[in-house]
């Protein structure tokens, strides 16, 4: 067991590594060093009760500073890691810190992917972190039109509360329908009708190519079909880049985030968790890399759990949930696009239903519209093809 | 131990339910939590001190000393 413990990144996985090392009586010495100066707070809330205004920042703090005073852990906040030194474990920091520890847990998440054109325009935001959504909030509440670039899960949820706050907006995307990909074609279409009934202007297999502007203010975004949609408020959520810059150098194996084994191991001593890390998931027998915030604990969990000697495999059945204009969206596995969509449960014209997916007869993925509980009862039937035997792991994945 | 619940930050995950189901349920008609005992035998403890840590939603507290 290492006598000390050093976690890089403050958010929910982070945080999560350390309780969770605590919780299962380990007494060594922990580090928490994350590069915002705040106390450590919850994302998703972020694009929905802090950009409606509904929270302030504060209620987002995921611990009460007395819960995070018992974790008896020295927190390092504000301090940017800037490289680590895989066989020393060591970290240095923006300012020139050094930290090192015989564990070292990588969670330091992502940053938003920005696309080549927009970025340094004023007028064009993005939203990862509490800063970005107390910004946005406030910009929303100014401008009189707002277009949303990307139509994934992040820019849905924005154009959603940016509707339910009383903005005329434009969800713009390349996919057919909002979410396409995480919730497969029929879904995604009731999504986009949603969105539709609430006054979103949907601008499906649309890319934007510029931002347009006079006199040093943004009036609209142009798309590659030469379309102006107007705006003064352009919001860009185009997905996100694992943050291992500061890694690159070190030695470890970075392929969209740091690859790590099935046991969430990068290197001896070294493992990564949350949306950061890429995985090797036993069952599937292929590598994954998740952003969604179950994962976040229970990969910190799995890390928690290997550095005190378990040796546990990382084997999660995928989830996410959505909150998007009066529905929550739940779904465990991962719908492919050649899935079969079954209503199992509920009915769609009542906007309640549990939707099953399957390939060739086999679930792979279940959907909860406005029926959390009963989803969740179904998820036991994807515990076969996400905790079934292992397949064997490539000998390269852990470096 | 004395557990309490924010129903309005609860998100429906159930992770809670999966965990301690003795201790956490859902309501059918929107997944929120309900609390069936608050204050639960010394042998629920560390399936409830696990739910508080892995609810996505930081929903759940647990006070030790009440």
């Amino acid at each position: 067991m290492p006598s000390d413990v050093l976690v890089v990144g403050a958010s929910a996985a982070g945080l999560a590594v350390v309780e969770s090392l605590r919780r299962k009586g380990y007494r060594g010495r922990i580090t928490l060093l994350g590069e915002e100066s705040g106390a450590p707070y919850d994302r998703p809330p972020l694009s929905k009760q802090v950009l409606a205004g509904s929270w302030d920042a504060e209620r987002t703090h995921l611990r009460a500073p007395a819960v995070l005073e018992a974790l008896e852990t020295r927190f390092v906040f504000g301090e940017r890691a800037v490289s680590l030194d895989v066989a020393a474990r060591t970290v240095r920091t923006a300012s020139g810190r050094e930290l090192g520890a015989q564990a070292v847990v990588l969670a330091t998440g992502l940053h938003p992917r920005r696309l080549p054109g927009l970025s340094g325009t004023g007028g064009v935001y993005v939203l990862r972190t509490l800063d970005d959504a107390v910004r946005l909030r406030e910009e929303l509440l100014r401008a009189e039109q707002t277009v949303v670039i990307g139509d994934g899960v992040l820019g849905a949820e924005i154009a959603a509360t940016a509707r339910e706050t009383g903005q005329d907006v434009t969800l713009t995307g390349p996919q057919a329908a909002p979410m396409e990909m995480q919730l497969g074609a029929d879904i995604a279409e009731r999504l986009a009708a949603l969105h539709i009934g609430h006054g979103v202007r949907l601008r499906p297999h649309t890319l934007v190519q510029e931002v347009t502007s006079s006199q040093g203010r943004i009036t609209g975004v142009r798309t590659a079909g030469g379309e102006i949609l107007p705006a003064g408020l352009v919001v860009e959520a185009v997905g996100g880049v694992p943050a291992t810059d500061w890694l690159a150098g070190s030695g470890l194996a970075l392929e969209d985030g740091v690859v790590c084994d099935s046991h969430c191991r990068a290197a001896e001593g070294v493992y990564a968790a949350g949306d950061v890390a890429r995985f090797h998931h036993q069952a599937l027998g292929r590598s994954l890399r998740l952003e969604n915030r179950t994962n976040a604990t229970e990969q910190a969990q799995t890390v928690a759990a290997n550095i005190l000697g378990e040796s546990r495999a990382y084997t999660p059945v995928p989830y996410f949930w959505t909150d998007q204009l009066g529905v929550r969206i739940q779904v465990y596995g991962l719908p492919t696009p050649t899935a079969t969509v079954h209503i199992a449960e509920g009915d769609v014209q009542e906007g309640r239903f549990v939707a099953r997916y399957e390939e060739a007869g086999r679930p792979v993925a279940v959907l909860g519209w406005n029926m959390p509980k009963h989803a969740r009862l179904q998820r036991q039937s994807l515990l076969p093809l996400y905790t079934s035997a292992p397949h064997p792991e490539p000998a390269t994945a852990m470096r | 131990m004395k557990i309490t619940v924010d129903e309005e930050k609860c998100c429906g995950a159930g992770q809670c339910v999966l965990i301690a189901p003795e201790v956490f349920d859902q309501r059918d008609d929107d997944g929120i939590v309900s609390l069936l005992d608050a204050t639960p035998p010394a042998d629920q403890y560390d399936v409830v001190r696990e739910s508080a840590s892995v609810c996505p939603a930081a929903a759940i507290v647990v006070s030790e000393d009440a």
